[in-house]
């Protein structure tokens, strides 16, 4: 293993061959705004939200799919990275049908923080008003499509952590959407345990515990980091 | 400042939540009365039979029929700022729910496949605004001047951003959304 320097908004840091920029920021209190990155499971790209610029690179570069190298000079906050990330936010906002006034995750609810946090106070495009479903077919859970934004977090922790692999993506465009198993109804599903972590780990409120009211679905993600500390310090302890 | 700030607050396609949260503003309604002249609410009788020429107008929910579309226009023409007050106003939030659905698809629904009243579907000719096919937020009309997040706002939110706007500064929101 060995280890590179390079310096994230004028800091010099380090770290170990193959980490990502956005890790190694992330260690060094730098917070790289994020959807679809989860510590934990393995990144896939799908949300662009974490974009920085790379000195030589005249592509902006997606900072989790971005691995370290000896010398590089990265910028994660910048005028044009903040009006980028503003703009992706108010595409996610207008892509489905976010009515955090009725959403079970207002107030709790990654999706909402963040545009919050980047500044959006209206969405400068055109709602799109897909006609998406609500499936409440599980008898536990709930997932509701006009809040999903295809970060795949559930997908991945479905089939990386509970070896379960319930969830994929199908269609494409503006016809991408969420499926279990084949296709059924999630409560038809062979394959789900009924674990529930993918509800804990989705950042919006499309997955859902079945009986939350408005603002009422808050998530626990701390067995992530339970297998995390598990995996790589061979503790099992919830706080190192 | 000498002549009171003419002040207007408008209710479109909301639920007059908003308004309601206005009230709470409580015994700061008296103060606010002290420097402004609320020309038009649907909080006050009024001695204006059209629409006044205003500094500052409150604009409450969505853009969702005909009525609204030319209402908005005419805010926009007679008031130096127009604010979007409330969820409705900014994004269409709970008004724009019916947009994954037709008109006639919304209109069976409240009026054929519900209990009514009234036996099918009431054509009100010239005295029901007709409905838009797409309920939309105020900006994607005319041009807005300040965005009031929240279903409703609080009181303290729209005690900032109007005494803000009286005393002239930038308002020190904390930043929301939705
Ligand atoms: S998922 Fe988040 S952004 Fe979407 S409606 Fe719910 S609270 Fe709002
Ligand atoms: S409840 Fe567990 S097994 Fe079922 S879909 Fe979610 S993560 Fe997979
Ligand atoms: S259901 Fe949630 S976790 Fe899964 S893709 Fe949609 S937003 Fe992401
Ligand atoms: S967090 Fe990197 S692309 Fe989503």
């Amino acid at each position: 293993m060995s280890v590179k320097t390079l310096t994230i908004d004028g800091k010099m840091m380090t770290g170990v061959e193959g980490d990502t920029v956005f890790t190694v920021a992330f260690h060094n209190q730098v917070q790289i705004p994020r959807l679809c990155h989860l510590g934990g499971i393995p990144d896939v790209g799908a949300c662009r939200m974490c974009l920085v610029e790379v000195e030589g690179r005249s592509k902006l570069s997606a900072s989790c799919m971005t691995t370290i190298e000896e010398g590089m000079v990265v910028r994660t906050d910048t005028e044009t990275l903040r009006e980028y990330r503003k703009l992706l936010m108010e595409l996610l906002l207008a892509e489905g049908n976010h009515v955090c006034s009725v959403c079970v995750s207002n107030g709790n609810c990654e999706l909402q923080a963040l545009a919050a946090y980047l500044g959006v106070d209206h969405v400068r495009v055109p709602y799109r008003h897909p006609r998406r479903e609500v499936d409440l077919s599980h008898e536990r859970f709930g997932l509701d499509h006009n809040r999903c934004i295809a970060c795949t977090r559930c997908v991945r922790t479905c089939d990386e952590v509970e070896g379960a692999h319930v969830w994929d993506m199908a269609g494409r465009g503006e016809k991408l959407h969420l499926v279990a198993d084949l296709g059924e109804p999630w409560g038809d599903s062979e394959n789900c345990t009924k674990c529930g972590k993918c509800v804990q780990v989705c950042p919006t409120g499309a997955l859902f515990t079945k009986g939350s009211a408005v603002g009422e679905m808050e998530k626990d993600r701390s067995f992530l980091k339970y297998i995390v500390y598990g995996r790589e310090r061979h503790q099992w302890v919830k706080k190192p | 400042m000498s002549a009171k700030v003419k002040l207007a607050t408008v209710w479109l396609g909301g639920c007059s939540g908003c308004h309601m949260s206005f009230l709470d503003l409580d015994e700061r309604l008296i103060e606010l009365a002290a420097k402004v002249e609320l020309c038009l609410s649907p909080l006050v009788d009024t001695k204006f039979k059209d629409f006044p020429d205003v500094d500052v107008t409150l604009v409450e929910g969505a853009v969702a029929n005909v009525e609204h579309v030319e209402m908005l226009h005419t805010i926009r023409a007679r008031s130096k700022l127009v604010i979007a007050f409330g969820d409705c106003a900014v994004s269409g939030n709970i008004t724009a729910m019916r947009n994954t659905f037709t008109v006639d698809e919304v209109m069976n629904r409240a009026y054929r496949e519900t209990v009514a009243v009234v036996k099918g579907v009431p054509v009100g000719d010239d005295l029901v605004p007709k409905l838009l096919a797409k309920v939309k937020p105020l900006h994607e009309l005319v041009t807005i001047d300040h965005y009031l997040q929240g279903c409703p706002p609080s009181a303290d939110r729209i005690w900032e951003l109007v005494t803000a706007l009286l005393d002239g500064r930038a308002p020190k929101l904390e930043r929301r959304f939705g």
